[in-house]
């Protein structure tokens, strides 16, 4: 019951916010509501069991990622964007297309999942630091380090782009 | 009326999953502002996140963390590639519309 009750508040809270990340004309708005959807989706991993990933999302998402986003609008001095008129085709069929692709995802995920259980906290407890951390030492060993490639790779295309001169 | 679960069921993670990815999908495709869609972007990798969290739990193994993980990962490079790359159109271009990015087009 109370489980279901958090679920409600935070869920909400998520989908306002993401309705208000698209629906605000100024990016900042839009940066600050995404901030509100990442906070809660946390919030709904911990309930999930993912202690470690709720942490990581505060931390990378909602702090890292975020500040970065405002970070270059602040810098771009990002107004409000400017609308102009859009096609035809995309004021018609747009919202349609889109329930008609909410309907497929959750036609197939109950048909993938008839008989779906339900989630109590604390059922699963294989997500804290410990497990997450021992799973990515051994047996995602090598992707783990892949991505420190990755990292680095990024953070010289960063550099590289946004170097002063660019020839 | 049928009594409250004890519990959530798992169909509302992964309904508010395809909600939120949805939600993305919209902003990524009706918006105008190249940050706004970047961060419609985010949006959508949050969503499947969310997915790969509930299953998870529902097949009681750690590696939809993990895959969560590398997502995030991956998310973070991405935002940090692509917002240079919004810098320099800037820098180049003086806008951050999408319609006016047009170079390429004909």
């Amino acid at each position: 019951m109370v489980d279901l009750l958090f679920f409600g508040i935070f869920a909400a809270i998520a989908v306002l916010c993401a309705i208000n990340v698209v629906l605000q004309k100024h990016p900042i708005s839009s940066a600050l509501s995404l901030v509100g959807v990442m906070g809660s989706l946390a919030v709904l991993y911990l309930m999930l069991g993912g202690v470690f990933i709720a942490m990581a999302q505060i931390i990378v998402y909602a702090g890292a990622v975020m500040v970065l986003f405002v970070f270059v609008i602040m810098l771009l001095n990002a107004g409000i964007e400017v609308r102009r008129g859009r096609s035809w085709m995309a004021t018609i069929f747009g919202v349609p297309a889109l329930l008609g692709l909410l309907g497929v995802l959750a036609c197939l995920l109950a048909r993938w999942f008839p008989d779906a259980p339900t989630i109590k906290f604390g059922d699963f407890t294989g997500g804290g630091a410990k497990e997450v951390g021992y799973a990515l030492f051994t047996e995602y060993l090598l992707p783990f380090e892949v991505t420190s490639v990755l990292i680095l790779i990024a953070i010289l295309g960063a550099v590289v782009l946004a170097r002063k001169e660019l020839d | 009326m049928p009594p409250i679960p004890d519990g959530v069921p798992m169909s509302f993670y992964l309904g508010l999953s395809a909600i939120l990815f949805v939600i993305g999908v919209a902003g990524f495709v009706f918006r105008r502002n190249i940050i706004t869609v970047f961060m419609c972007i985010e949006l959508m990798l949050n969503a499947v996140n969310l997915s790969f969290v509930t299953f998870a739990n529902y097949h009681k193994q750690v590696s939809g963390h993990i895959f969560t993980f590398f997502v995030m990962v991956v998310a973070a490079a991405e935002a940090a590639v692509g917002l240079a790359i919004i810098l320099t159109v800037f820098k180049n271009r003086t806008t951050l519309n999408i319609d006016e990015v047009d170079s390429l087009k004909n």
